[in-house]
């Protein structure tokens, strides 16, 4: 038996990094240049760059989507989904989940929706037709009042993108993959319809835009939205969640928008979010106006990490939108 | 032979080895003759003397309130990376080694305090996407240069530059020059905030080889040591911390100096204060 290296040798190590190259070139290719997943822990993986961020949950029973992203990327979103499954399961997208009704979340709805499957039987099978056609959209019922319309009005979209179950009280539980899934709603935060998913073994909380690294939270007051309720909603996140060392990892935490996150990073972000509304919340005590307010630049050692002065979401539209909610009537 | 020489060259294509120019592994003491107050009995409430920062770091700085280290969340947070040298920081160095070719892969590091452990990544493996989570001692890649090993680390945590709530952001980067010169390690750190500092904030922290050393374990236990309102987080409003001026005071320093800045680094301020007759 020698030791000393062949041809043989030579040709497997070439035929492996071959292989290897192009294997990598191929998954590289097939998973689409916007979309990026890097996988969390347990069943469930994180999808970057179609909006806000997307978790995917795969296993045994099929998969189960926690948003979907914008409707420009949805072909690309399901694409990578279905790669994504392919390794681990030979069934279909069964579940979509909805943390609230915005377009960057909800945009691949109705794509995504119908390259799934519900599963139905009893008395459903064969009398209804449509009822095994695409996924189950799963949200709060104000995600619905905001995607549809009252009969006879246009609605924003179309129907297929529409929730198929709503609930309307602080929860909704389903059991998938081997794991609980629990939707918390909080009252009113970014909007009155927001749910923070809580995927229990693979110990991973989607939080939707009550917690971003980007941007000062959006607190949409048209829809619903209060900074009250957002604190209250990031304290929540903050009891859900248990780091598992030294205030690290442990619960992991995928936010509305930005990178992987832990308990650490919220209790940061809640810190600053709580210290801006006191600070505001002082000045309104004193009878200074809004414009006053914006003029004291109440957040400006926080502007260089979330602030912006252009965009949809401008640092003097956050200090606005928290003066405004602390000043609404009871 | 010809086959053989390709299978070599493959070989050195698959693997980029590390060769280690100089042992950095021990036990070593920390040597406090550098900073001394800051860095054990701790830093005054508004000292931002020296420091690069800018007025946003200045703010948050004086918003700070120590009382918030009560809060059960922030009890068990570690030094991060840049940090944890610089306290009680009794230090041990080990490698990770291939067992097959001897090469090295990694360098570990555990600090006394709050026990952080450390890798640096000595194979030549890329630093995770930005989307990828960060972390107290952040994800760290280190190369030889000569016998001095300089390191970059990036995915840090929001940390601190000084322990009165001067911040250092997770936009920040760090890179360290580690220098073992016989039984003594010096470590020169450099931060770039892009968010918080004007200039990268460089210093020096140094150890002394200490083979008998043992580091006690550190666990941390949260717990409510202060009955609060939920979600009540300790801070000063702007423009109401009555303790920003006893550092000056007690120091006799004029006030724009205890206020920091870049300027405050260099020798030519205290040249400026004379001439300004502060």
């Amino acid at each position: 038996m020698s030791r000393g290296y062949t041809i043989v040798d030579a040709g497997k190590l070439l035929v492996l990094l071959f292989s290897f190259t192009v294997n990598t070139a191929l998954a590289l290719a097939q998973q689409s240049s916007d979309i990026h997943v890097l996988h969390v822990q347990g069943n469930v993986d994180m999808l970057v760059g179609a909006g806000g961020n997307i978790a995917v949950q795969v296993g045994h029973d099929g998969v189960l989507m926690v948003d979907t992203g914008l409707a420009q990327t949805a072909d690309q979103v399901v694409a990578t989904v279905k790669q994504l499954a392919k390794p681990v399961t030979n069934k279909p997208l069964r579940f979509i989940l909805n943390t609230h009704f915005h377009p960057d979340h909800t945009g691949g709805n109705e794509k995504a929706r119908a390259a799934g499957t519900t599963i139905t039987g009893g008395n459903v099978a064969g009398n209804i037709q449509d009822a095994t056609e695409g996924a189950a959209i799963y949200a709060h019922e104000n995600v619905m009042k905001r995607l549809s319309a009252p009969t006879g009005a246009q609605a924003p979209t179309p129907s297929g993108a529409w929730p198929t179950d709503t609930f309307f009280g602080d929860t909704q539980e389903l059991f998938f993959n081997g794991e609980a899934v629990q939707m918390f709603h909080p009252k009113s935060a970014h909007t009155d319809g927001d749910s923070i998913v809580f995927f229990r073994r693979s110990d991973v909380v989607l939080t939707g835009d009550i917690f971003t690294t980007t941007n000062y939270p959006v607190i949409d007051l048209q829809n619903g939205g209060s900074i009250n309720g957002l604190i209250d909603a990031l304290n929540f996140i903050l009891d859900i969640t248990i780091p598992a060392e030294k205030q690290e990892g442990g619960t992991m935490v995928i936010p509305g928008h930005g990178r992987l996150c832990d308990e650490a990073d919220v209790v940061e972000y809640r810190d600053m979010v709580t210290i801006i509304r006191d600070r505001i919340q002082d000045m309104i005590k004193k009878d200074i106006t809004l414009e006053q307010v914006k003029a004291a630049k109440p957040t400006r050692d926080y502007d260089p990490l979330y602030g912006s002065t252009t965009g949809r979401w401008t640092t003097d539209m956050f200090v606005e939108a928290v003066y405004k909610s602390l000043s609404a009537k009871k | 032979m010809r086959f053989r020489c390709i299978s070599i060259v493959v070989l050195m294509l698959v693997s980029v080895p590390a060769f280690a120019q100089m042992d950095l592994s021990g036990e070593w003491a920390p040597r406090f003759h550098e900073d001394n107050p800051e860095r054990l009995a701790g830093p005054e409430i508004g000292d931002y003397l020296g420091l690069p920062i800018n007025d946003a770091a200045r703010l948050r700085a004086d918003s700070w309130d120590a009382s918030i280290l009560t809060l059960p969340e922030h009890q068990c947070k570690p030094h991060p990376a840049d940090y944890g040298p610089r306290g009680p920081a009794n230090l041990r160095i080990w490698k990770e080694v291939d067992k097959e070719s001897q090469q090295l892969i990694a360098y570990h590091t555990h600090i006394s305090w709050q026990a952080p452990e450390r890798t640096i990544w000595m194979d030549g493996r890329p630093h995770p996407p930005e989307y990828a989570a960060h972390t107290w001692q952040g994800f760290s890649t280190g190369k030889w240069e000569g016998d001095m090993l300089t390191v970059t680390t990036t995915h840090l945590k929001t940390g601190w530059i000084r322990r009165n709530g001067i911040p250092r952001s997770d936009r920040a980067t760090l890179m360290e020059h580690w220098v073992r010169h016989g039984d003594y390690l010096t470590l020169i750190s450099i931060i770039t905030d892009p968010a918080y500092l004007t200039e990268p904030f460089i210093r020096t922290t140094n150890w002394i080889l200490d083979p008998r050393q043992q580091i006690a374990p550190y666990p941390c236990e949260a717990v409510v040591e202060v009955e609060r309102p939920k979600g009540s987080i300790p801070h000063h409003l702007p423009g109401t911390n009555t303790f920003l001026n006893e550092f000056p005071k007690r120091f006799n320093l004029p006030e724009v100096a205890a206020r920091g800045g870049a300027d405050t680094m260099y020798p030519e301020f205290q040249e400026k204060m004379k001439a300004s007759g502060k």
